[in-house]
């Protein structure tokens, strides 16, 4: 297995933090020359034992359901020797020296990108190994038995005829040098990871309702906050009358922002500041506010796709690409459209700021990216970043809305804390309409795709104009924001793409988004996924052929992206029965490679566009490499899948004037139990290091259901699909 | 003003106004956490408790309408019904992120309580008001056709 992270000796081990816990860690690489080594402070502890034996792994992902609690937890106990419920788990505080995310440069501390296992996998496996090798060695010492006749199993270690818990051992190890190069299983003698019977460490605590989440926060003395927001990006408080408010019970004031982004709202508790809210009278500075309507942004990127692209990301001759597509048999020429998305997590935003007695503040927040808040939060309350603490609460589902570029919901409660005296704790709460009408949205994008089939139905040439919304440039298009100009995330999923396409142009234009826009899970993958698997199926339909061999066809080089996504492919039309749909049923296939895994699904579906549409079932096939926690995987699919179907649905936000016209779930539809029958998920057998899980089956869940409907109905080439003429029952 | 609630086999009494939506007293200042407060206009679910044993949303059921009903929530569940759906929960490892699954259970327990063996029709019709963000719907249905199992043993 290619371990990401290279193992060389910067193992910095054991080193207590008292003598009566053992901890263990590994320090980033460029961080061991600034430490001394006697300062166990900078050690990054993955896992903590207790001279009582308590094992806990310390959880530097944050949980919003996609596992890392389980997952992470896993890989400790698995090389430590002992069974999930001899460990507990915790999650990390923010310092991004020590548990900076590898898959983010090293230097950010955050889960996103789909990264959690693959980022964790290495240190936790070294770390729990290293923690197991150091009790032995202890064990060995106290016993003068040979580390070789030691073993830990379930917290006891054993041999030589004596038997004792691991608490026993943890003051002596703390006195060890740590091993520098432990030794990992062989992953033939793993029992936990693989192992499919394993369950969720956080299932307890959710189902009885004590798992505490941000909103759950109940500080003695705190103040809720809820913020009357620009409707409108850009648009700027010009004044306010919070007379309405005073006769509130619980109202205690109401101040503008310092950004003049909106007025916050102080109540004694939630309802009160709503209400408050409600009464306020604000008049805003439109001025230099947005005022484009949703159609007006999707002429822009209509007109943008149909002009020369203003980069040229595959770095190809566009118009030698245009010649052979102009000299080719058969040509598909298909112009896409995909509005805005919110995120809309089903615990609204909401975070806590409280004084410390060091006079610094602690955040507690479903924190999805410790370093973003930390900073944001020191820099409004002018404090040094250390002084920013953050407690990790369970986050109700993120989706990518808990990770944004201004930290903006932290940020607002910065704000709203910096403008008290600090003696009472602030909660920010936001309602769904804040969330459903509060920006960072799924950007909207356009796609023109044109591909040229030779008479023999190969691909001879496929031009490809994206227009979209930068999440790197932001709102005021940054070009320097993106390497050469270019936003991988307004691309990736069509450049690069693991096909093989002979004679392939690529190019981009951004244009200026109405409203703020951000990472959505899978991120461009949302539409580039859409758009490459519905012209493959529409590709394959001029060709002749069929759906899954006009795929495999284009994916037989001997490179293993393309056996794992043609494996996918072949997995999926094998267990979803392609082919072989029942009477009155229609299939779809679609595979997408994303996050560094490959996900092949079939829609199948009943009815028709005119009297309802019905999903009866979605088979998928995923190769994330080894699958850490098998059921884990198989929930994150059937997640994946619901969300991109479910949106692709009847999901959209528009813009009047630059205001956003949905604003809770009544027109803003969440998937429902009814809407989608049985999900059932392969999972591809493999050694492979683990890959992404949270997002890559988001993109083929909407393209096959749309090449499903196509079968018999219309191509839907602007969505949601409801808009387009599709009623599902 | 004060209300005096029955609220999980106790009697409280709070100070509310008239028009406080029951989620918020529950939450606020009973300090019960287990209920959720997801959309505020019973969209979602996420805030469903039982009013003598029936869900109802929470979050748009007005403190003074409540009078003599006994409430229970997440934190109060004890009947038969309920114990086999946590069980089941914990089972099928239902939950993803959570948040919404409180409210699920309540309604489940509902369900179940009123159709110990309902067929899938019957689950997802009894259902559909609870949205899951993170679409465990799936294992809902799988779940509460195991907790029907568990009553019926």
């Amino acid at each position: 297995m290619n371990l990401v992270t290279s193992r060389r000796s910067f193992l910095q081990g054991a080193a207590a933090s008292s003598a009566a816990v053992l901890v263990i860690g590994i320090a980033p690489s460029g961080l061991m020359a600034a430490t001394n080594g006697a300062d166990t402070t900078m050690l990054n502890p993955f896992v903590k034992i207790s001279n009582d034996g308590t094992v806990t792994a310390i959880i530097k992902h944050f949980e919003s359901g996609q596992g890392p609690a389980t997952g992470l937890t896993t890989l400790i106990a698995e090389e430590l020797g002992i069974s999930m419920d001899a460990i507990d788990y915790e999650f990390a505080p923010v310092n991004p020296q020590l548990y900076a995310n590898t898959a983010f440069g090293g230097m950010t501390q955050g889960t996103g990108g789909s990264s959690s296992m693959y980022d964790s996998y290495p240190q936790y496996r070294l770390a729990g190994a290293a923690a197991r090798e150091v009790l032995l060695q202890a064990a060995s010492q106290e016993w003068g038995v040979p580390v070789t006749q030691l073993t830990i199993e379930d917290g006891t270690i054993s041999g030589g005829g004596n038997s004792a818990s691991l608490g026993e051992f943890v003051e002596a190890a703390s006195q060890l040098q740590a091993p520098q190069d432990p030794q990992l299983k062989d992953p033939s003698q793993f029992k936990l990871i693989g192992n499919a019977s394993v369950h969720r460490k956080d299932t307890p605590p959710k189902v009885n309702g004590t798992a505490q989440y941000a909103m759950d926060i109940h500080h003695d003395n705190q103040m809720v906050v809820a913020i009357k927001r620009t409707p409108r990006l850009g648009g700027t408080v010009a004044s306010f009358d919070d007379s309405g408010a005073s006769d509130i019970n619980g109202f205690i004031r109401a101040a503008v922002l310092p950004n003049k982004a909106g007025v916050a709202v102080y109540a004694d508790d939630t309802w009160a500041a709503f209400q408050a809210r409600d009464a306020l009278d604000v008049t805003w500075d439109n001025s230099a506010a947005e005022s484009r309507s949703s159609d007006q942004v999707f002429d822009e990127l209509m007109a943008a796709v149909n002009e020369a692209p203003k980069y040229n990301v595959s770095e190809t001759d566009q118009s030698e690409v245009a010649t052979a597509i102009d000299q080719a048999n058969h040509v598909v020429e298909e112009t896409f459209y995909f509005p805005l998305l919110a995120h809309a997590p089903m615990e609204p935003l909401t975070c806590t700021l409280e004084a410390t007695d060091d006079g610094g503040v602690v955040l507690y927040d479903g924190c999805q990216t410790p370093t973003g808040p930390q900073g944001a939060i020191a820099q409004i309350l002018d404090l040094p970043s250390e002084k920013v603490q953050i407690e990790t609460m369970f986050a109700g589902g993120s989706f990518g809305r808990r990770s944004t570029s201004n930290s903006d919901y932290q940020s607002e409660a910065a704000y709203a804390f910096g403008m008290t005296d600090r003696s009472r704790p602030v909660k920010l709460v936001w309602s769904r309409e804040d969330d459903i009408t509060g920006g960072f949205y799924r950007p909207a994008f356009a796609h023109k795709v044109r591909v040229g089939l030779d008479a023999n139905g190969n691909i001879i040439g496929w031009d490809h104009r994206i227009a979209g919304q930068s999440i790197a440039k932001g709102i005021d298009v940054n070009d320097a924001a993106a390497p050469n100009g270019i936003d991988h995330a307004s691309v990736e999923g069509v450049f690069p793409t693991p096909y093989t396409i002979p004679g392939m142009f690529v190019g981009l234009t951004d244009i200026k988004p109405a409203t703020t826009v951000s990472w959505w899970r899978s991120v461009g993958n949302t539409h580039t996924g859409y758009v490459m698997e519905s012209m493959m199926d529409l590709a394959a339909k001029a060709a002749g052929r069929d759906p899954v061999a006009f795929r495999l066809d284009h994916l037989t080089e001997d490179t293993l992206e393309q056996q794992r996504m043609a494996a996918a492919l072949q997995m999926v039309a094998e267990k979803g029965n392609w082919g072989n749909a029942p009477e009155g049923h229609a299939q779809g296939i679609a595979v997408h490679m994303s996050f560094r895994s490959y996900v092949a699904e079939v829609v199948e579906i009943s009815g028709d566009v005119d009297n309802g549409i019905k999903i009866e079932k979605v088979t998928c096939a995923v190769d994330c490499g080894l699958a850490v926690n098998p059921d884990v995987v198989k929930a994150q699919m059937q997640s994946g899948i619901g969300y991109g179907i479910g949106h692709a649905m009847r999901d959209e936000i528009t813009l009047e004037d630059g205001v956003v016209q949905q604003s809770n779930f009544s027109d803003y539809e969440p998937l429902r139990i009814t809407d989608i029958g049985a999900i059932e998920v392969h999972i591809i057998p493999s050694t492979e290091v683990p890959t992404g899980v949270g997002e890559p089956g988001t993109p083929p869940s909407a393209p096959a259901l749309a090449n499903a409907i196509a079968v018999s109905g219309p191509r839907v080439t602007r969505l949601p699909m409801n808009k387009a003429g599709v009623t599902f029952a | 003003m004060a209300i005096t609630l029955k609220l999980n086999g106790d009697t409280h009494t709070v100070d509310a106004e008239p028009g406080t939506p029951l989620l918020w007293v529950i939450r606020d200042k009973m300090k019960l956490t287990g209920t959720k407060f997801g959309c505020g206009i019973a969209a979602c679910g996420a805030c469903t408790v039982h009013l003598d044993g029936d869900p109802v949303r929470s979050c748009q059921t007005y403190i003074e309408d409540v009078g003599d009903s006994e409430i229970t929530t997440i934190e109060g569940l004890n009947s038969a019904p309920a114990q086999a759906v946590q069980q089941a929960w914990i089972e099928v490892d239902v939950v993803q992120c959570g948040y919404c699954q409180s409210g699920q259970i309540m309604s489940a327990v509902g369900l179940l309580t009123s159709n110990a063996t309902p067929t899938v029709d019957e689950i997802n019709d009894y259902m559909n008001g609870n949205a899951c963000r993170c679409v465990s719907y799936e294992r809902i249905r799988a779940a509460i056709r195991r907790a029907s199992e568990i009553m019926e043993a």
